[in-house]
């Protein structure tokens, strides 16, 4: 809304400690409110701790704004109320709740709101995803992986986020999930949800989101467009896969 | 409305039930088997308590006795002519629910971010912290009274005559527990299906993902120890008035080690589960006490093994069976049951 005023989420010098090592070594990048913005790079170059740090599992150094708010100052919990979601890497869906129950956890923050509110919203995820409307009652460890990423996308969308954090939402699935999945991400995207994607696979992340960062070792090291970065030649052969 | 009555007349047989089976047992078997009967129902207080931390949030407790002390040991001070203090049980119960929880979350609040084979490490410290110190209190100011414990306690209840028919003090001591028992199963089944309740499955399940829902997991499990310390704390105010006397060795790891054996035989996190698990591994050792031995003599015609000895075998025997044939306990909860169906 605001490409002019301040974005949505703005981060700044973000460094992550494990212990001694530097995981994270002083990244700084933006995302707009509605905007899809990605978030590429190779295994251990640091993603994964950056979105753990933004959803304040991990301690973090840095400026890190969100909707004009220190996220610093906040615990995990009070993320979501804000419209902050996590969907974490593994998916991490509650396996031994059904489908309708784990969709139902995911508007826990919403207590203030009655029931009805909550079971529309429940009813709106399953439009957005009939093969979960099918499992309904199923436990969500029966699920197959791709389900169960769809169930913790679905969940975490039932705290109405306005950023959605994903980690590497295609880890693990059949190419053909993967599709799925992405074109989920999408339909999200175009409700006017900001989406800060994590993944390993380039091609698809560039495909989806508007403008990327790729990270090296805990740094960013390039931040364009994706059209600008699907062009570059540095990005096709390192990422892409493309013998240039 | 047919479904409803028949839910009132299922209620009213078991009140029924409840009511007259002290009589019952008592005119076939005697007395012992009513203070039996009081100690099974004060086991299943203990155990609803630790299968709140355990069975609900998951969170493994091996020093759970160490509330039940409190409990105890509160009643014990406030209630006897150690200090010449003679409250009344109801001003004492709900004081021991409430400082027995304050330290359920003092075992708590350090042990967050612990799980599994470590939490459980830590507990079963803090359980022996507790022992330890209930034995030394009694210098350089004798608070506890060391390892002689406290005797003289005021009992519970006295037995009283009516209408020239002697009610025998175990009598009233099962009714005071029956009501509430029945008023724990009610909590802990509101509980159950509560926002809280939820919670706690979340946090079993999956930590990272509960914090992502917006849960605050530090302040559900601190409530998860809480609440079952503070049940803990009930369950031993009514040991201590009902025993008129405590000690600390009443409250060591063994005694720790079985209220879990009841919630994990019976069933985690199944109510009805951890009901039967306390019932079953109250009046079997009692039963076998009384009967192992006779019948080597009659058998026999001497002792072989004593019957006590026996007793702790034939236990973990049982144990044993039980985890090979029905791993998640006599009454699993469906939740459980899905655990395993679904690892098979």
């Amino acid at each position: 809304m605001s490409r002019n005023g301040t974005p949505l989420l703005d981060i700044r010098d973000l460094e992550v400690h494990y212990g001694g090592i530097a995981a994270v070594k002083g990244i700084s990048f933006t995302v707009e409110a509605g905007e899809t913005v990605a978030l590429i790079g190779a295994n251990g170059a640091g993603k994964t701790t950056t979105l753990k740090a933004l959803a304040r599992l991990l301690p973090a150094k840095g400026t890190l704004r969100y909707d004009g708010t220190d996220l610093t100052t906040l615990p995990p919990h009070a993320l979501v109320q804000r419209g902050f979601s996590l969907v974490p890497e593994g998916r991490g869906v509650f396996a031994r709740m059904s489908v309708t129950e784990n969709l139902q956890m995911g508007a826990y923050g919403r207590k203030s709101e009655r029931k009805d509110a909550i079971e529309q919203d429940i009813e709106r995820m399953f439009e957005l995803l009939p093969r979960l409307k099918e499992r309904e009652h199923q436990l969500a460890g029966t699920l197959s992986g791709g389900e169960q990423q769809m169930l913790a996308i679905a969940r975490a969308l039932m705290g109405r986020p306005r950023l959605l954090l994903l980690d590497e939402p295609s880890m693990g699935l059949a190419p053909l999930m993967v599709q799925k999945i992405f074109e989920v991400i999408r339909d999200v995207a175009a409700q006017g949800v900001a989406v800060l994607l994590v993944e390993q696979n380039a091609s698809l992340a560039l495909a989806t989101a508007s403008r990327a960062y790729v990270m090296e070792s805990g740094r960013i090291t390039l931040a364009d467009t994706s059209a600008n970065l699907l062009a570059d030649p540095r990005v096709q052969s390192a990422y892409l896969g493309e013998v240039g | 409305m047919q479904e409803h009555q028949k839910k009132i007349a299922g209620l009213a047989l078991i009140g029924i039930a409840l009511a007259a089976l002290p009589f019952v047992i008592g005119m076939s078997f005697g007395n012992a088997w009513i203070r039996m009967l009081d100690f099974a129902l004060l086991y299943i207080m203990l155990a609803l308590g630790l299968n709140i931390v355990v069975g609900f949030a998951g969170l493994l407790d091996l020093g759970y006795i160490a509330f039940y002390a409190v409990g105890a040991y509160i009643y014990a001070l406030l209630a006897s002519p150690h200090f010449g203090i003679h409250w009344p049980l109801w001003a004492i119960l709900p004081l021991g629910a409430v400082v027995a929880g304050l330290f359920g979350v003092l075992l708590g609040a350090p042990t967050l971010r612990l799980r599994g084979d470590y939490l459980a490490i830590v507990t079963l410290g803090f359980g022996e912290i507790i022992r330890i110190f209930l034995n030394n209190l009694n210098a350089p100011v004798n608070i506890t009274n060391g390892p002689k414990g406290i005797a003289g306690i005021d009992p519970l209840a006295k037995s009283i005559d009516i209408f020239g028919y002697q009610l025998h003090s175990l009598y009233l001591v099962y009714y005071l527990f029956v009501a509430l028992a029945i008023l724990i199963v009610i909590v802990t089944m509101r509980l159950e299906n509560s926002r809280l309740g939820r919670a706690w499955v979340a946090i079993r399940e999956d930590e990272i993902a509960a914090k992502a829902c917006g849960i605050n997991t530090r302040n559900v499990k601190l409530l998860a120890f809480a609440l079952g310390a503070s049940f803990g704390g009930v369950a031993g105010g009514l040991f201590s008035g009902f025993q008129q006397f405590v000690s600390p060795e009443s409250f060591g790891l063994f005694e720790s080690i079985m209220v879990l054996c009841m919630v994990v035989l019976g069933g985690m996190g199944n109510i009805p589960g951890v009901i039967l698990g306390a019932v079953v591994l109250t009046v079997l050792p009692e039963l076998f006490r009384h009967w192992a031995g006779p019948m080597q003599m009659a058998l026999f015609g001497q002792t072989y093994i004593d019957p006590e000895s026996m007793r702790l075998l034939l236990f973990g025997i049982a144990l044993i069976l039980v985890m090979r044939f029905r791993p998640m306990g006599l009454l699993p909860s469906a939740r459980r049951k899905a655990e395993l169906v679904e690892h098979a």
